[in-house]
């Protein structure tokens, strides 16, 4: 299992917090919480080592489009990118209702 | 005008099977009254499984909701089937019998207390072996001494089922709900035919694998007390209906002297028609309910 | 050599009550006896291989439907019986292989089989009765839920041939897609994966280990202080809840179960907030 962390800018207050998703085999599970600081801090648990470019490839997209200071944790068992996209889009969309 | 050609009840269900173990839970409840306790955010997670590589999950494959169904105190308690198959670990498991354990304790307390067990569950988690076997077996105690107060009510609706060591918990609730997709049976197909080959039982056998342990064989020959539709609201009128009826007058597994007969009834030197069965144990006797 | 062997049981039912046979009417796999434990007349109970037995695949230690619904009707029996009596104890011998895998077996519910056998015995225990299990041998899985875990009390010799597990080896590795040499290597770091008694002593569920020279033939001596330590344990259950927190409460438990610990604290705060 491998652990991988992100720092990324942010600049607004995140409201409330989020939970989405399973560690479900080709899945993964989001929790989003507020954070302290104009920083959003990102920390994954995966099964599936040797991806951390991959990583960086999907979050580097979805922080372009978020600028929330969040506590994202993801634990994931081989999700592809497109569902760990989706999930934090999905996460997003909860704690902004 | 003509039949539309189409059942409107049909069209507008919403199915069970494709909700996670939170939304179920959260669906059995009386609107609005329910709230999740050691949810994800608290972080309690299986010690065992980092330290061989598997990702853990924050709620450890296991939610408790706390709140009303049909106005009366209730817990629920659902195993997520897509995390690890269901399968009970340390953490899992104990928030299963701990969650039963405080139910009991208020309705000693003169608070009536029932639960509901969501169990998609293939039994224990060998990651986790003898921690998730002896949590079965407490769970399986605290199934006994709650359903003495309030009904401890199963319901499996699919798509893992409820098999291994799971399934006597499933034995000892007061009432069983199943959907016909869902199945229930102490070992699955592949673990026979594993064990004694596939003409014991034939695991690529889809029809014969639910004419063994479907929701509908069960519920014909009395182990089920309700077969519902995969549809949400029916199955949220069933639970609460088994709420309502309170305790059993007797539960089905303390029926041993019905049981043992029938099973010294029947010719053990061949295997049987799952159909042919069914006209030998149609009548449970004591929980039925047609639908 | 942690091989199934059957023979332990017979043994060890025939060194505890002078008997070993099944109560009349009862199949072969069951024997049943009523013998003097201390100053108790207790009921020992304990399942054991029967090659002709009716179900085929029930021929070789397996619990199948027969032996489990005879161990409920001889421990509900006990509990009819004394029902305004003193509790006698019920001491249930454990060497068992697993449950019966069989489609005969599904059809006829052997999850409930089971369930009855597991709700006499955790019955007896509420109600008062001193459950105690001896593991002499295999205790796996089904068969160990079913005959032996809702008991008050447990304890098990410390040999090589004494295993309570969830599942034997080769089918674990095969269900984990793990070589059984890397399930080993596993086990040895991860206590409850262990298939060696001395680990499982770790948990904190077993009352106590037992030390036998040699289990498939013990001494005189080596019997006494077995009933010994059964009258002793009988005595500890009689004096303590019919619960099964000694389980969680024991000095092994607070080590290796402080996850079980940390759920059952946090979820009774929680469950008292609002």
């Amino acid at each position: 299992m491998e652990q991988i962390e992100f720092n990324y800018p942010a600049k607004r207050k995140v409201l409330k917090r989020a939970h989405v998703g399973v560690v479900g085999s080709g899945d993964l599970e989001v929790l989003l919480e507020p954070a302290e600081g104009e920083v959003a801090h990102v920390f994954i648990r995966t099964s599936v080592d040797g991806f951390r470019d991959t990583w960086k490839a999907v979050l580097d997209r979805f922080f372009a489009n978020y600028d929330g200071a969040a506590r994202i944790q993801i634990n994931d068992a081989g999700a592809t990118p497109g569902s760990v996209q989706l999930r934090l889009e999905q996460a997003v969309e909860v704690s902004e209702r | 005008m003509s039949n539309k050609g189409y059942n409107a009840n049909f069209i507008n269900r919403q199915s069970f099977i494709e909700l996670d173990a939170r939304e179920r839970a959260t669906a059995l409840f009386d609107a609005g009254t329910s709230r999740e306790l050691l949810g994800p955010f608290d972080r309690v997670e299986s010690p065992w499984l980092p330290m061989q590589g598997v990702t853990p999950q924050a709620d450890d494959g296991c939610v408790v909701m706390k709140g009303k169904i049909t106005g009366q105190a209730a817990v629920v308690v659902a195993l997520e089937g897509a995390f690890q198959g269901g399968s009970m670990g340390e953490v899992s498991g104990e928030k299963m019998t701990a969650a039963l354990d405080l139910a009991c304790a208020d309705n000693e307390k003169g608070i009536p207390t029932s639960a509901v067990i969501l169990l998609e569950t293939g039994g224990v988690r060998l990651q986790e072996a003898n921690l998730g076997l002896a949590a079965i077996a407490e769970l399986m105690a605290s199934i006994l001494a709650l359903r003495k107060h309030a009904p401890v009510i199963c319901l499996t609706a699919g798509t893992v089922g409820c098999f291994g060591g799971m399934s006597l918990a499933a034995g000892l609730a007061s009432y069983v709900v199943m959907t016909r997709e869902a199945r229930l049976g102490m070992n699955g197909p592949e673990v026979i035919e594993q064990e004694n080959g596939v003409e014991e039982f034939d695991s690529s056998d889809r029809a014969l694998v639910w004419a063994i342990h479907g929701g509908e064989q069960r519920y014909a020959t009395g182990l089920a007390d309700a077969l519902i539709d995969d549809d949400t609201s029916q199955i949220a009128d069933a639970i609460r209906r088994f709420v309502s009826m309170g305790v059993p007058p007797v539960h089905r597994s303390s029926q041993v002297a019905l049981y043992r007969n029938r099973i010294e009834a029947l010719d053990s030197s061949r295997q049987w028609d799952p159909k042919e069965f069914r006209a030998l144990w149609a009548t449970n006797g004591s929980n039925e309910e047609k639908r | 050599m942690s091989e199934y062997t059957g023979v332990r049981g017979t043994v060890w039912f025939r060194a505890l009550t002078g008997q070993a046979s099944p109560m009349p009417g009862d199949p072969k796999s069951v024997l049943t006896a009523d013998a003097l434990l201390g100053n108790d007349h207790a009921r020992f109970l304990c399942v054991v291989p029967d090659p002709h037995a009716r179900f085929p695949c029930a021929r070789h230690g397996e619990v199948g439907l027969e032996e489990a619904f005879t161990l409920a009707t001889r421990v509900r029996e006990v509990i009819e019986h004394d029902k305004n009596a003193i509790k006698r104890p019920i001491i249930a011998i454990v060497d068992v292989k697993s449950q019966a895998y069989g489609r005969r077996e599904e059809t006829a519910a052997i999850f409930l089989a089971a369930a009855a056998a597991a709700d006499a015995y955790g019955s007896a225990r509420l109600a008062g009765h001193p459950v105690i299990t001896l593991v002499v041998g295999h205790a796996l899985s089904g068969a160990f839920l079913t005959h032996g875990y809702q008991a008050n009390r447990i304890l098990a010799f410390d040999d090589d041939g004494v295993m309570i597990h969830a599942m034997h080896k080769e089918a674990a590795a095969r269900v984990t897609r793990r070589s059984v040499g890397e399930l080993e290597k596993l086990a040895k770091e991860i206590a409850p994966m262990s298939y060696d008694i001395r680990d499982y002593a770790k948990l904190g569920l077993l009352h106590k280990l037992l030390h036998v020279e040699n289990p498939e033939k013990p001494s005189p001596q080596e019997i006494r202080n077995v009933q010994g330590e059964l009258v002793a344990a009988i005595a500890d259950a009689r004096t303590s809840p019919a619960d099964l927190r000694s389980r969680l409460e024991s000095t092994a438990a607070r080590e290796t179960r402080k996850a079980s610990i940390l759920v059952r604290t946090k979820l009774e705060a929680q469950w008292l907030e609002k």
